[in-house]
């Protein structure tokens, strides 16, 4: 029997929960002993079997448009000519895996390189086939069921897993590897699935049972009576809390000594708002619209656009919502939309920059929005804003889509167009940019490259800390000069829902926060108890 | 009995090209004749597995494209028939969007 064995690492969502253990393991840096090229071959259609028949399972569940794309995914595992390249290679000497691995990334850069930007986005496709096998080969069974309320351990973990993931029941994510700035970790956040990354080397084998403590990013595998004791305390310690927050909920925010801060709330997909009362908040401060950009089915059509974001602006009714432009590149890459290959894309061609550079791409998300203006408070921010130029391109094309849709007699008109505070570049000469309707403060990039520590790079994730004085100073010149100018200033990063940072943001003049929605309580809570002091 | 060839083209109208569920279609209707049935995009080829989603897939063929086939073996007529009127019903897509309302 194995003792209790237990990990500090750094938290990344908040949250104490205890489940079954269940590791995910990580394809990429596996290999299997490989055996005769006999068994080589019966290991991969055994494994392309195991697929096919997880997806048939896959299928059944689904709903009409996800079928559609689960049969297509059938019907090319099916297809001989698909294995045929990667048996030719296993009669040859190679192992399967690599066999497997080699004959879809040929197939999976043929696609990619397409200029249609739907073939081109079957890539996506073709990878998770890939996987999906490559699990089976490697026995480690990706395809399996994570058990409901499960602890989910491993490297790291996508932004995809976490979503086929059942959380309904609880559960937690613990990683030996991780950060809190990844994007499973904003999902993690969003969705009050405790998470704990950063927590190095965790044991592999004996362990059945574990507490994540998301705040303080603890790990405890096989807990004591002491520890479980401890846990059931501490449970009853957040439900506590969890009364306080939520007493707070559909009170304005205001602080200690009484100045009113807006709380808008951060939105990743519509499907989200269905379980929130727009009454706790003032708004929604942003709205990703990477989600309408990552479906199977390819880049979305401008109707597809327009249903999304007027279903949004109908949930808010007269509050302000802030929808921004395709934030696609970085560490969020679409396929037929952006750039493989380049050699840091964090500062590569991402965000604003991307769109300007695919216009016809950019037009009919400007033309959707449009539309959508008609049905709320809408304004439009556009990411990674770096020169004044970019606002008026950006303001051009938007001006175009409105008089062609007018000129079409389709009904539109034309939102605000606001900026995200995220490069240096602006927050150091914010003044340059009074073309700009609202500024809002993207704390997690702007943290990134001012203190030059990539958000997904665990080593460096010490460094990459809002609270460093060059930050707040930043925000503090981005504020002030706001206010100077007569332009809005929120904060839409992490940095907002953090209690151990509001006190800065305040005393920094910062009167509106964007922040995850199960956070509105904790923010409001912790707002009620700092003093504003008198405004400068 | 010496096994016939036929041969027919036609138009591709569906929007988006010859698209993962027009193929699996297409694909599919393929495998349930016994003729060997191949798709070109041009009238002299190259010409490719109509029955392999992977090949058909492959060809990325957008709207506005001349599909050919041709079709060897006992149910060859019926075979071509069959694959040019799903493609010239736009592979039933529309109707299936109706149907579902």
């Amino acid at each position: 029997m194995s003792a209790m064995v237990e990990r500090f690492g750094r938290a990344a969502a908040p949250g104490i929960a205890r489940g079954p253990i269940h590791r995910i393991v990580d394809l990429a840096g596996l290999h299997r002993h490989a055996g005769t090229p006999a068994e080589e071959r019966g290991a991969l259609e055994a494994a392309i079997q195991a697929a096919t028949e997880d997806l048939l399972l896959l299928i059944g569940a689904a709903d009409e448009e996800g079928a559609a794309i689960l049969e297509f995914q059938v019907a090319m595992l099916e297809d001989e000519a698909l294995r045929a390249p990667a048996l030719g290679a296993i009669a040859a000497g190679v192992e399967a895996g690599a066999a497997w691995s080699e004959t879809l990334g040929e197939q999976i850069e043929d696609y990619r390189s397409s200029d249609d930007a739907y073939f081109s986005a079957r890539a996506a496709d073709l990878e998770d086939l890939r996987d999906r096998v490559l699990g089976h080969l490697l026995a480690t069974g990706t395809g399996a069921t994570v058990p409901p309320g499960a602890v989910i351990i491993g490297r790291d973990l996508t932004p995809s897993r976490f979503l086929a993931i059942d959380w309904t029941q609880g559960g937690a994510i613990a990683l030996s590897e991780g950060s809190p700035s990844s994007h499973v970790a904003m999902l993690a956040r969003s969705r009050g699935v405790p998470m704990a990354v950063g927590l190095g080397a965790i044991p592999e084998n004996g362990f059945t049972e574990a507490i994540v403590d998301g705040a303080r990013g603890r790990l405890v595998l096989d807990p004591t009576a002491d520890d479980l004791a401890a846990y059931v305390a501490a449970r009853a310690d957040a439900a506590g809390q969890a009364v306080r927050e939520a007493a707070m909920l559909t009170h304005p925010a205001m602080t200690a000594d009484g100045v009113r801060i807006a709380v808008l709330i951060n939105v990743a997909e519509p499907a989200e708002l269905d379980r929130i009362d727009p009454a706790i908040c003032d708004g929604i401060g942003l709205v990703r619209t990477e989600f309408l950009f990552s479906s199977a089915s390819g880049l979305p059509d401008e109707m597809a656009q327009y249903t999304a974001y007027r279903r949004i602006l109908e949930w808010a009714g007269e509050k302000p919502v802030t929808i921004r432009t395709v934030d696609a590149g970085g560490d969020k890459p679409v396929p037929g939309l952006t750039i493989d290959g380049e050699s840091n894309p964090f500062l590569g061609t991402r965000g604003i920059r991307l769109s300007l550079a695919k216009p016809e791409i950019f037009k009919v998300q400007l033309r959707a929005l449009a539309r959508a203006a008609q049905h709320g408070n809408l304004k439009i921010m556009l990411p990674m804003i770096t020169i004044p130029e970019e606002i008026d391109e950006a303001a051009a094309l938007l001006d175009e889509a409105v008089v062609e849709l007018a000129r079409e007699g389709i009904a539109a008109s034309r939102p605000p167009l606001g900026i995200m505070v995220e490069v240096p570049a602006v927050a150091i000469v914010p003044e340059r940019f009074s073309a700009a309707a609202f500024f809002s403060i993207g704390s997690n990039d702007l943290t990134q490259y001012t203190t030059a520590s990539a958000r997904d790079i665990a080593a460096v994730a010490g460094l990459n800390d809002p609270g460093h004085p060059a930050v707040i100073e930043l925000i503090r010149n981005t504020v002030q000069t706001g206010r100077e100018l007569g332009i809005d200033v929120s904060l839409c990063g992490d940095m907002g829902g953090d209690p151990r940072h509001l006190p800065s943001l305040i005393v920094a003049g910062l009167r509106a926060v964007s922040v995850a929605p199960p956070l509105v309580g904790r923010v409001k809570l912790a707002l009620s108890e700092i003093h504003a002091g008198v405004p400068a | 009995m010496a096994d016939s060839e036929t041969t027919a083209s036609v138009l591709l109208t569906h929007e988006v090209g010859l698209h993962a569920r027009p193929s699996v279609k297409l694909t599919k209707l393929a495998k349930t004749f016994q003729s060997a049935i191949e798709l070109g995009l041009g009238g002299d080829g190259p010409w490719i597995d109509a029955k392999s989603i992977v090949k058909v897939m492959a060809a990325k063929a957008p709207q506005g494209t001349t599909l050919h086939f041709r079709a060897r073996g006992a149910d060859a007529d019926a075979a071509v028939a069959a694959l040019v009127g799903l493609v010239e019903r736009d592979f039933d897509e529309v109707g299936a969007h109706v149907g579902n309302g």
